[in-house]
């Protein structure tokens, strides 16, 4: 199959960046969508161009490293999917794709469809982990957790901090991401002493960081290639309305 | 290498609710739903336009008595005005920072960013506040201060309510605004149960068809009234 591509070219941060159009032949509809920007790279490089820079690395949708818009959609169309793991059978002979970068002014460009994602590990960094130190993996069972707790924080740490939520949302918030994190330790017994603090202090960052606020549109969790629920949000949002009513100032 | 991350110095000056995102949103939830209980109890006032002029008239005249002895003439009146005043300033103050910061957190915008999930209700928020906020400032001055009413007679909301709806492109108009009304309680009821964190097992699956169901029969019962002064049935 064939398939064209109009593509974020930016040098560098302070370039305004530009759509470029690429025909690419030959495509195997068994081809991941990863490895269509690797041919046409080589491609490119043969040309003596500069090839696309990308973000990748385990290519089997767990790492979160990967991550493009794709006809407006981040990790393009396919529900429940990174991008890695998209095929080209998802696309018509003959598709043109628009591909994007992440856009967040959290998520600055450093080059084509690569985005800075530093603000990501800060969040993590301002209340993302318990503090003590906890040793290696305890005997199972020495600290009882209800099987519905057990399951629920499972959902949050699905999360890989890919973005795709940010990317999504219209308001370029991070809230899901931040509800997962939250979530995933706020539901077990090692997560309670932070708990409220965790909470207060990701919300602090995550505003300083720059990212926007919630209007409960859902698209994050539409994008979301771990289908983590915008339920963790409401969570999120009842652990800090509890925070601020424990401590207002 | 653990390593201790220390959290900016809070500012003392403003409180948390006012200082955070999450927080101006939890403020804009609970003035929503201040607003929320008021349409809803103006509309079951309002209704009894349905039994006439003479039990409207007395409907209003009692929410001025209403608290009696307690309350002077009018005192509770002004009291919940006081709060709806109140609740109309934080909302919309929360809603335009809330704006302002999304706006400014996607500075490069996408080609085109594919709505899945979102709902027209969801994205008409912004714009149907202002529609809203527009419309009840109209609201005032033709059925409260009587300035934009063709003949009002302060005590006699029967008659106000009769000629300004008489009027066909003022009961359109009206009719419009209710439906704008019905899309920002639809996505701002389930939003408020969002924000304040509603979401446990028995209201969980109901957040969105209840919101739903309720913001219809409120723009049912609101545009039943200008509807039934159109086809001559309150007169």
């Amino acid at each position: 199959m064939k398939v064209t591509l109009h593509v974020w070219r930016q040098a560098g941060p302070a370039d305004r960046g530009r759509f470029a159009r690429y025909d690419v032949a030959d495509v195997s509809p068994d081809m991941s969508f990863l490895e269509v920007l690797d041919v046409l790279n080589q491609q490119l490089i043969a040309r003596r161009e500069e090839p696309i820079a990308f973000d990748h690395d385990c290519r089997e949708g767990i790492c979160g490293s990967c991550g493009m818009v794709i006809n407006g959609r981040p990790h393009g169309p396919e529900r429940a999917t990174t991008v890695c793991q998209l095929h080209m059978r998802t696309f018509p002979d003959g598709a043109e794709l628009w591909i994007e970068p992440w856009r967040a002014r959290a998520f600055p460009v450093i080059k084509d469809l690569v985005v800075d994602r530093a603000a990501f590990d800060r969040l993590i960094q301002a209340g993302g982990f318990i503090t003590a130190r906890t040793g290696s993996a305890p005997e199972a069972n020495s600290i009882p957790v209800p099987k519905r707790d057990a399951d629920l924080a499972m959902d949050a740490a699905a999360c890989i901090g890919c973005g795709a939520c940010v990317a999504a949302c219209p308001n370029a918030s991070a809230m899901l991401f931040v509800a997962a994190k939250a979530s995933h330790l706020g539901l077990l017994p090692q997560g309670q002493p932070e708990r409220s603090s965790r909470v207060v202090n990701m919300v602090a960052q995550m505003d300083a960081e720059g990212f926007g606020a919630c209007t409960n549109h859902g698209e994050c969790m539409a994008a979301c290639p771990k289908e983590i629920s915008i339920d963790f949000i409401a969570r999120l949002n009842r652990d800090y309305l509890k925070a601020v009513i424990r401590r207002p100032w | 290498m653990t390593q201790l991350v220390v959290a900016p110095a809070p500012s003392p000056v403003t409180p948390r609710l006012t200082r955070s995102l999450i927080g101006k949103k939890l403020l804009m939830a609970v003035t929503g739903v201040i607003l929320f209980l008021f349409v809803v109890l103006h509309l079951l006032g309002n209704l009894k336009v349905f039994e006439g002029p003479a039990p409207f008239n007395a409907y209003a005249e009692g929410l001025r008595t209403v608290g009696a002895p307690f309350f002077a003439r009018g005192q509770l009146l002004w009291i919940a005005r006081i709060v709806l005043l109140g609740s109309v300033l934080l909302h919309i103050w929360a809603a335009v920072a809330v704006t302002q910061a999304s706006w400014r957190a996607r500075p490069v915008g996408y080609r085109r960013l594919e709505p899945v999930e979102t709902t027209f209700a969801a994205r008409t928020m912004r714009w149907g506040g202002v529609i809203i906020f527009a419309y009840v400032v109209y609201h005032l001055l033709d059925l409260t201060f009587g300035r934009a009413n063709p003949s009002f007679v302060p005590g006699d909301v029967y008659h106000n309510l009769v000629a300004s709806f008489a009027r066909w492109p003022v009961a359109a108009a009206y009719m419009a605004a209710m439906v704008v009304l019905g899309l920002h309680i639809y996505h701002g009821l389930w939003s408020a149960f969002q924000t304040l964190g509603v979401n446990r097992p028995p209201t969980a699956g109901w957040r969105r068809g209840g919101a739903a169901l309720i913001a219809l029969l409120i723009t049912a019962g609101y545009v039943s009234i200008p509807a039934a002064v159109l086809v001559g049935m309150v007169r």
